[in-house]
């Protein structure tokens, strides 16, 4: 007669069996969170002569900048510190920060939220919010970037701010702002 | 002085016609406005004159007089202009009261404007549901005082009917406002009057003056969605405008296109100009304008898409049925 002890034991297994079933998984294997840094899962992308054309042109940079907002890239990138998407701060990035590999993240998407926006925005488009995005981690000569945004905005020009994450204030002002 | 008015006829016939006359007279305010207009004009006339004189004067009989009668001249001098200023001043002030006294009005428009169109809203209080948005032409009601809020997106423009007088500047993060009261039915032509940038010459609209009735069914109409497309070719122009580059930045009621940063296309085909004022509505100039932007305006915002030519004729078919 098998004790009560191993009798639960049992139970705990059978039970435990059941797991499987609930796992949540519509795409077969997920993509880990933080694959390798480019070029060693992906093919690198063909360097392309349009992409110093549009990277070192302010006109060019700043009008990638009206996409960026109009394209609501701050909605998951905010400006520049990420939130619920990665932060565009930073120096390597998950699939490339070449001119080439930013352009193929904008227009094909990325896995785990990065929409494509080919079709949705003209070639040039894209290759000028590309430069843009690459100017916030300072891959673009600084003297490129335009001090003034092209939308309207109140505060400091961009290329006097300090690079700051995501969160920008305390969790005081917070409340305060809640009140 | 009456040697002086044919004058000031002939620059006054400047503005006496056609869809933009600088001197209005199709406004409530028109009176008020020529009223100072020909105030200033006079006085800077009579002074011009003056100063001339004086400078005659003083080359023809320069050694003549001394000290006293320079100082005696020069005080009268400062006293007259101080005067004249101060009326001026006092003139200027008690016109703009007067238009902006206007507190009662029947009707809210807002536009804010944008490098280098108008966006249009016109405002139903307490009836969302009967907000009617427009770009680049406006239509009001003819003897009901309408009061225009104005903002911009990105720098100072200025909202100016000519025709009607009175003239507001749009000042982004601000909201400015305006009350004109048409008086005349017609089509006048409204144009940007504060320096904008490059295109600033092409940032115009046209302003349809309307009886009541004709307004409200106008406004009606408006509200409706777009009308769907009806031959095969309108169909796939409107396959790709509501699924590629168009529509991320242009709305079309009632299709998936969505956009809100550019000009609304809902009823395009019914406005009289493409580009804000740019070119008349032909077909012409929409496939001109569709196929390179740049070149027809060169500056705005909209880019070029690189329209394959079946795709070029599908998409005007689809935008020329949007009426």
């Amino acid at each position: 007669m098998p004790s009560p002890c191993r009798a639960s034991l049992l139970i705990v297994a059978l039970l435990a069996g059941g797991c499987d079933q609930m796992r949540n998984d519509p795409r077969g294997h997920p993509l880990p969170e933080t694959p390798p840094l480019v070029s060693t899962v992906l093919s690198p992308v063909r360097a392309d002569p349009r992409a110093a054309d549009y990277q070192n042109n302010a006109f060019q940079v700043s009008n990638g900048q009206l996409y960026y907002h109009w394209m609501n890239c701050t909605g998951c990138h905010s400006e520049g510190g990420g939130g619920i998407g990665p932060s565009l701060m930073d120096v390597n990035w998950r699939y490339g920060s070449t001119m080439e590999d930013v352009v193929q993240s904008i227009s094909n998407g990325r896995p785990n939220g990065m929409p494509a926006f080919g079709g949705k925005m003209t070639a040039a488009q894209i290759w000028q919010t590309a430069a843009y995005v690459r100017s916030l981690s300072q891959h673009v000569p600084q003297s490129i970037r335009s001090g003034r945004s092209e939308g309207l905005s109140v505060g400091e020009p961009s290329t006097l701010r300090d690079p700051h994450p995501y969160r920008a204030v305390t969790p005081k002002q917070d409340e305060a702002t809640v009140k | 002085m009456r040697r002086l008015a044919p004058l000031v006829a002939l620059l006054a016939l400047g503005g006496c016609h056609g869809q933009q006359a600088v001197l209005g007279g199709g406004g409530r305010d028109d009176a008020l406005f020529g009223g100072l207009w020909q105030i200033f004009l006079i006085v800077t006339i009579v002074f011009y004159l003056v100063v001339l004189a004086g400078l005659t004067w003083a080359v023809l009989r320069r050694r003549e007089g001394g000290e006293a009668v320079v100082r005696t001249t020069f005080y009268i001098w400062v006293g007259v202009v101080s005067l004249t200023l101060v009326g001026l001043s006092i003139a200027s002030w008690l016109v703009d009261r007067t238009m902006n006294r206007a507190a009662h009005t029947g009707l809210t428009v807002e536009i804010t404007a944008h490098q280098w169109w108008w966006d249009v809203r016109y405002i139903s209080p307490g009836h969302p549901d009967q907000t009617l948005r427009t770009s680049n032409e406006l239509h009001l009601p003819v003897g009901v005082p309408v009061q225009v809020i104005l903002n911009s997106a990105d720098v100072i423009h200025s909202f100016w009917i000519p025709n009607i007088s009175g003239k507001q500047d749009l000042i982004p993060g601000r909201n400015n406002d305006i009350v004109i009261t048409p008086t005349r039915v017609g089509i006048y032509r409204s144009q940007c009057a504060e320096y904008c940038g490059l295109q600033h010459a092409h940032m115009a609209f046209d302003v349809t003056i309307e009886p009541l009735a004709t307004f409200q069914q106008w406004w009606g109409d408006g509200l409706l969605p777009a009308r769907a497309p009806a031959t095969p070719e309108q169909k796939a122009g409107y396959a790709y405008v509501t699924t590629r580059e168009c529509a991320t930045c242009h709305n079309i009621s009632g299709t998936p296109a969505t956009g809100k940063v550019a000009p609304d296309l809902t009823h395009f085909a019914s406005r009289a100009t493409i580009g804000a004022g740019t070119f008349p509505m032909n077909r012409g100039h929409l496939y001109a304008w569709l196929a390179d932007p740049q070149r027809a305006k060169p500056g705005n915002k909209m880019p070029e898409i690189g329209l394959e030519p079946d795709q070029l004729h599908a998409v005007a078919a689809y935008l020329e049925s949007l009426k």
